[in-house]
């Protein structure tokens, strides 16, 4: 597998991922290549290891073997903290928000804005405005609308929710955006910005990881799909209608045209 | 958007419905209103305990003619002052998710080795020194157990402390209790400022007060004003995406047991200076009206939940019907069975919160649509 372009270079790039949980083979030898402004679909029935993949990449579980580098700077193995300093951000499929906190407070949930600088972190005094102010900006600038900006973010929808946790990402990524399911729990407008914003990334030159179950959305925006079936790539192909079939029948596995 | 395959039509049909759940309401302000009495009575539960405190003070004052007295509030204040402050640490720990059983037994071992250094040395510093020291270490071993020791849960090592702690402060004192406490630590636990007006030379006004509040405006400045405390709440909220954010959970953990244990030891201070003496058993089962506190003040067992001032009016509660019911004269029974209604009460309240909490997002959500 190599990008479409020879003059543009890898990103991200996972090679061999293995990942066993206790008897399941959750990975089982899957490799991806994204390069900047590149959106790759990933693909794949329940089950396929689809999130155990970006939660290997986002630092979250540890390969059993396999490397995952970032502009050829090996990331294998480091923490979430680390590859997230490193400009990868991840949107988890169980969204990973603090219900407690509010918008602001779930923005900055570990690299608070406060100071002075000479204190050790966690003794540092917030700057509460602050968090508000630029949470209320970016928020405005993407055209995300939240009822209470102080209110946990418990009790918004399920849609605001998302919303808050896309937009955290978006703003805080400067190499690699991973999405898992993003729209799932969204109605048809607030789908339709999240795959804005994803086209907005994109021309940014960020690399874009999006899992998602709607192929309209993969159609929409991404520019490769890569199939996983358990824990495998079946296949990769540019998910235009004509090969909407093909990529189907790797994902259900249905055995014609199945590549290693 | 090209065509529309599955599971785009899913989606519409889920709007469908959510239009038709609107519009199948008589008028379009019905969900509003009922929107505006659920955040209203939302408002009215957060609240909380201090609708207990309201209630219980005006049910007492029209029940006792000396409960409505300077004296007997400096006493009440004065009762409550240690369950406050061993308050004050169990809700750092109950944000967490945790539970910290051992605070009694620390406030006994703490107050016991303070006074040993005071019978000994008879330097005020290091008995006071000695008496914050022990507690916070005591706090410490319950976090290093419970976060490096891997024990499934809190309750594990600050139960094992609980026995451990009073077993340590029984050996020290040889089940006795020693008497005697520094002077400044005597005006502490038992000092009244004579210059509060209301009753007579002495006054009422306990000093033991004015720790609470001091200890309390420390606790409201960490946890809202600094990144720690931002971070408390975070882990007691989703230790997990914590984790992945990059909180230090483990160290955020290690922290707030070892300040829950300083707080049994400033617990121990108020308690020596109280009686001039420190027990070996003096904080005997104090965690849990401790526990009783953070509970009636509303914070969450599930973590994540909880505010300073609530947990004091909680502390209040318990206090302030003890000393009613005791001044009316019933049974002292009563009163603990009365305070196991009162927890059951307060609970049953936040529920009920969290009901009318789930009805507003559920509205917002079909608002949104
Ligand atoms: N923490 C875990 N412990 C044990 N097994 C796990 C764990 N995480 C995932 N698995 C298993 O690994 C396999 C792959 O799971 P994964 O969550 O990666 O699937 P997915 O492709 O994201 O599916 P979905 O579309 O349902 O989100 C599944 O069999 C799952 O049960
Ligand atoms: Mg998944």
């Amino acid at each position: 597998m190599s990008g479409s372009d020879p003059t543009s270079r890898p990103v991200l790039e996972v090679r061999d991922a293995r990942k066993r949980f206790g008897a399941v083979t959750a990975l089982d030898g899957v490799s991806l290549v994204v390069e900047g402004g590149e959106v790759l679909a990933l693909l794949g029935d329940n089950g396929a290891g689809k999130s155990t993949l970006i939660k290997a990449i986002s630092g979250v579980h540890h390969l059993d073997s396999g490397t995952v580098t970032l502009d050829g700077v090996d990331l294998t193995g480091a923490n979430a903290m680390t590859v997230r300093a490193n400009g990868i951000e991840t949107v988890y499929q169980d969204l990973a928000l603090f219900d407690n906190l509010d918008p602001a407070a779930n923005f900055y949930a570990g690299r608070e804005l406060a100071g002075p600088a000479w204190l050790p972190p966690p003794l540092r005094f917030l700057r509460h405005g602050q968090m508000a102010q630029r949470t209320r900006e970016l928020l405005d600038r993407l055209q995300v609308s939240l009822p209470d900006l102080d209110a946990p973010v418990a009790l918004m929808s399920g849609g605001q929710r998302q919303a808050v946790a896309v937009a955290r990402a978006v703003a805080f990524s400067t190499r690699v955006v991973i999405l898992d399911e993003p729209t799932a729990a969204l109605g048809l407008r607030e789908s339709g910005r999240v795959i804005e914003l994803v086209r907005r990334l994109k021309d940014d030159g960020v690399a874009v990881i999006l899992i998602s179950h709607s192929m309209d959305q993969v159609q929409a925006v991404a520019d490769r799909a890569l199939v996983l079936r358990r824990g495998r790539a079946v296949g990769e192909a540019v998910p235009t209608a004509e090969n909407h079939e093909l990529l189907v029948s790797w994902i259900v596995g249905a055995s014609a045209g199945a590549a290693g | 958007m090209k065509q529309p395959g599955g599971a785009t039509v899913a989606v519409v049909e889920v709007e469908n419905e959510a239009t038709a759940t609107a519009g199948g309401e008589p008028t379009a302000a019905a969900p509003a209103a009922s929107h505006h009495v659920l955040t209203l009575s939302l408002r009215v539960m957060q609240l909380g305990p201090a609708m207990i405190l309201v209630t219980l003070v005006v049910v007492l004052s029209l029940l006792s003619d000396v409960f409505l007295s300077f004296e007997n509030a400096g006493n009440v204040m004065k009762q409550s002052a240690v369950v406050c402050v061993l308050a004050l640490g169990q809700l750092l720990v109950i944000l967490t998710r945790g539970i910290d059983l051992s605070v009694g037994s620390n406030l006994s071992l703490s107050g016991v080795v303070g006074a040993i250094v005071w019978r000994d040395h008879r330097s005020a510093a290091a008995a006071i020194l000695a008496t914050l020291a022990t507690g916070c270490v005591v706090g410490m071993v319950n976090g290093l157990l419970y976060v490096k020791g891997r024990l499934p849960h809190p309750f594990i090592p600050t139960l094992a402390m609980l026995t451990a702690a009073s077993g340590l402060a029984l050996y020290l004192s040889h089940a006795q209790t020693i008497q005697g406490a520094p002077p400044v630590v005597n005006t502490l636990g038992a000092g009244r400022l004579g210059w509060i007006p209301g009753a007579g030379p002495i006054g009422w006004f306990p000093v033991a007060t004015l720790v609470v509040v001091g200890v309390a405006a420390v606790v409201v400045l960490i946890t809202r004003g600094l990144v720690w405390g931002r971070w408390v709440y975070a882990v007691g909220g989703n230790p997990e995406a914590a984790v992945r954010n990059g909180i230090p959970v483990p160290s955020v953990l290690i922290s707030v047991y070892a300040l829950s244990g300083l707080m049994a030891g400033v617990a121990a201070l108020l308690t020596m200076g109280k009686g001039n003496a420190a027990s070996p058993t003096s904080g005997s089962l104090a965690e849990l009206d401790a526990i009783a506190a953070v509970i009636i003040g509303g914070a969450s067992f599930l973590g994540g939940r909880g505010r300073v001032i609530n947990a004091l009016t909680g502390a209040l509660v318990i206090a302030v019907l003890r000393n009613g019911l005791n001044l009316l004269g019933i049974d002292p029974n009563w009163q603990y069975m009365a305070t196991g209604a009162v927890i059951v009460l307060a609970v049953e309240l936040d529920v009920l919160r969290g009901h009318v909490e789930g009805r507003v997002r559920s509205l917002q959500a079909v608002a949104a649509q």
